[in-house]
């Protein structure tokens, strides 16, 4: 696509093409141009390619899961009931996709009307994010059918995976309400979008509330497990705090990853007020996430601390945990902090990068690793992985037609 | 690697507890810090030092439950040579609620000691409180059962629960469910009666009873036999009290027993992030409401400033 942006190629950004001429749905969705055109271009692109072969082999096994149960595509663990799935879609993703709330909160509660090219970006990644982690949820769910049950069925309000629940499922709807202008724009609908912008503020603060308990429950839900996870990842007073505080800097370096992201492989998308402002939004979201990695080192330590869980920090999971600590916190502060001195974005960029890794070692860690450190490690069964990445692929694959598609990088050009 | 005292680190969580334990959201009204338990509840009180490995419960239990046949018959004793993961032994598992397993004691005359494994029907069970739509029940007997009908499959309740006992049937892709001991409840001990298992054993090694009565049966056996018993019941205080208690010759450690699993039932641990919860709902939007009026109010400021210049 950008090779053919190189040639000329004008992708739609307006109702109308240049002679007056309305586009219909199917040009929008083909980006004016033809069907075939279309194809040939996906065809050319090495990545699809890739993905194809995903398809291939994970489809089959996501089918065999639902066919054959949960026994056939993991190790059936009894004292390993939560796995990849969890550990990677639902505990990970879900930090990473907390750029939803800050970035909303930036633009619409504190007024930073400068963030605003890529505030889009910011809820996109939040929407898709939890979307395909309540998608990981459904594939590691003995009973998937019975996603509502919590909600309607029998309720457990005093359980934290309740709280979990019940707020992800809320905030969810707030992020696609928050992105219905983007939509509206794009299909012209701009009653829809009026509406929405009406009640803006009122869903930018209830996302913070849902946001800061969910990111938090996370955290709270390894509470009911004291001595199966390793006394340094675990603290039972500040376990929902540590959850809270990195999800603020993997949610923000997550965002300069989609965006450095978009700014190579989707060029053509991006419109001059997205490449021009990048980056210094990029110094600007670095800044957060500096500031949310030293609060979120510091009170790490103090967990340490008042747990008085020095001794550990000599054993071999001591290094882990150091390990973890120094490249996934120490290093992208570092590098955050060079970063903003020397007004480096390229730097911020590769900082992001580091803490967005960091951060998925922490959650497997947490849930995986040092789960039942007392008792032996276990190696996650192939097809599980398999699965993993054939629900993350989907999660590229609609991440970047939505990216193509709805002026999340670009801005519409008609007024609505 | 050294293994190391967990105690200390359940310290430092127990001190934050305490502070917060009066405020404490929980299913059970009761629930704070120090819950003692039901007045009324049932118990099985296991001497180990009575067993002799013979599986009866074992294959009691499978009868009463009508659970699948074993890999291996109950008399075969060769399952007490089996080891898994990382030299673990049996655990319960979707087709047996319990398991004994044989420890080789170093220097005890009388030979091995043989351990029942099941559910220990926890007085403020772990698995229970972690679930979130409900599916477990503290019954009045002191059981803990679970409703297969409302289980979502989230398998929480088996990230939470200490000793490791409900089992999962992974194996069923339309209808897995949690598998545990649910203490005979449906067809016996509702109607006052022991559990299949505590009735099979031909060396008497459960007595089923009144909780109160049996801690103080197993007091007055340690007291009677002093240099036999180990002077501590397991179970009495463990996570809050459990309904299944367990006296030994030997130290607990020595059998598997967790002990340093401390006195207090595992939602003391959950209540720290519980009680931010009201209060995270009502700052909040308080606070960042606050927040968006001064940032509009300095943008007002900023344009009063621009148009007065002007
Ligand atoms: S032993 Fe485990 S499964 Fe049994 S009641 Fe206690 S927490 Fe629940
Ligand atoms: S697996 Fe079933 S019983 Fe266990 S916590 Fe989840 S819903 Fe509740
Ligand atoms: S109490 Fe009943 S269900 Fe539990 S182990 Fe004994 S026989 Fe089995």
């Amino acid at each position: 696509m950008n090779k053919l942006a190189q040639q000329g190629f004008k992708p739609i950004d307006s109702h109308t093409n240049g002679n007056g001429r309305t586009w219909t749905v199917k040009d929008k969705i083909f980006l004016g141009l033809s069907p075939g055109e279309y194809l040939s271009q996906q065809f050319k692109n090495p990545f699809n390619w890739i993905l194809a072969v995903i398809y291939i082999v994970g489809v089959p096994i996501i089918i065999g899961r639902f066919i054959y149960g949960l026994g056939w595509v993991t190790h059936s663990s009894y004292d390993y009931p939560w796995g990849l799935f969890l550990g990677w879609g639902l505990f990970t993703m879900v930090p990473l996709s907390a750029s939803g709330f800050m970035m909303g909160t930036t633009v619409e509660l504190f007024g930073r009307d400068d963030f605003k090219p890529i505030e889009r970006l910011g809820l996109l990644n939040g929407l898709l994010g939890y979307l395909f982690a309540v998608v990981f949820l459904q594939v590691d769910l003995g009973q998937p059918w019975r996603l509502i049950y919590p909600m309607f069925v029998s309720l457990g309000p005093a359980a934290v995976l309740f709280l979990v629940a019940w707020h992800v499922a809320t905030y969810l709807s707030c992020q696609v309400a928050e992105l219905v202008p983007a939509f509206a724009e794009w299909m012209g609908l701009p009653r829809a979008k009026k509406f929405v912008k009406s009640m803006v503020l009122g869903l930018t603060v209830a996302g913070i509330i849902l946001s800061t308990l969910h990111q938090g429950a996370l955290g709270g839900l390894f509470t009911y497990a004291p001595g199966k996870v390793h006394p340094l990842w675990y603290s039972s007073p500040f376990m929902w705090f540590h959850f809270l505080c990195s999800a603020v800097f993997a949610g923000l370096s997550m965002l300069i990853v989609v965006s450095t992201l978009c700014k190579w492989f989707m060029r053509w998308r991006c419109d001059q007020r997205f490449l021009e402002s990048l980056d210094r939004l990029t110094l600007g979201i670095s800044k957060g996430a500096a500031l949310a990695l030293a609060t979120y080192l510091v009170i790490k330590i103090i967990a340490v601390a008042h747990d008085n869980d020095w001794q550990y920090i000599f054993t071999g999971w001591g290094q882990w945990y150091l390990l973890e600590i120094s490249i996934g916190v120490i290093l992208p502060l570092v590098l955050y902090t060079m970063a903003l001195r020397n007004g480096s974005a390229g730097l911020a960029r590769v900082s992001a990068f580091i803490a967005v890794a960091g951060i998925a070692l922490n959650r497997l860690n947490t849930a995986l690793i040092t789960f039942n450190w007392d008792l032996y490690q276990e190696i996650p069964h192939w097809r599980e992985v398999v699965i993993v990445i054939t629900v993350y692929a989907t999660y590229i694959v609609v991440y970047r037609a939505v990216l193509a598609r709805m002026p999340i990088l670009y801005s519409w050009k008609d007024k609505t | 690697m050294k293994k190391l005292n967990r105690r200390s680190f359940l310290k430092g969580g127990l001190a934050g507890t305490a502070v917060i334990a009066g405020t404490a959201v929980s299913k059970n009204s009761s629930a704070a810090g120090n819950f003692g338990g039901y007045p009324d509840s049932m118990g099985v009180l296991v001497d180990f030092t009575r067993c002799v490995g013979c599986r009866s419960c074992e294959a009691a239990c499978n009868k009463e439950q009508g659970l699948p046949a074993p890999d291996k018959p109950f008399d075969d004793l060769s399952v007490y040579d089996e080891i898994q993961h990382n030299g673990q032994k049996r655990r319960t598992s979707e087709k047996a609620y319990t398991v004994v397993n044989r420890y080789e004691i170093e220097g005890r005359e009388k030979g091995p000691v043989f351990r029942k494994f099941q559910c220990n029907h926890c007085n403020e069970p772990a698995c229970l409180t972690s679930c979130f739509v409900n599916a477990y029940t503290k019954t009045k007997e002191g059981a803990v059962i679970y409703d297969p009908t409302v289980c979502v499959g989230c398998r929480t309740c088996m990230v939470a629960c200490p000793f490791y006992v409900p089992a999962y049937s992974y194996s069923s892709p339309i209808n897995p469910v949690i598998k545990k001991c649910i203490m005979c409840y449906d067809t016996r001990l509702k109607f006052g009666r022991p559990p299949a298992c505590v009735e099979a054993c031909p060396q008497e090694v459960m007595t089923f009873g009144k909780r109160n009565d049996l801690i103080k049966l197993g007091n007055a056996r340690i007291k009677n036999n002093p240099d036999k018993y180990i002077d501590h019941i397991y179970g009495e205080k463990e996570v809050g009290g459990t309904a299944w208690m367990y006296l030994s010759d030997v130290p607990f450690e020595e059998l598997g027993f967790n002990t340093h699993i401390g006195e207090q039932p595992i939602i003391s641990y959950v209540k720290e992030f519980l009680t931010i919860v009201p209060m995270v709902l009502t700052i909040w939007p308080a606070l960042f409401t606050g927040f968006h009026l001064l940032s509009n109010r300095k943008e007002a400021l900023k344009n009063e400033e621009k148009t007065g210049n002007k």
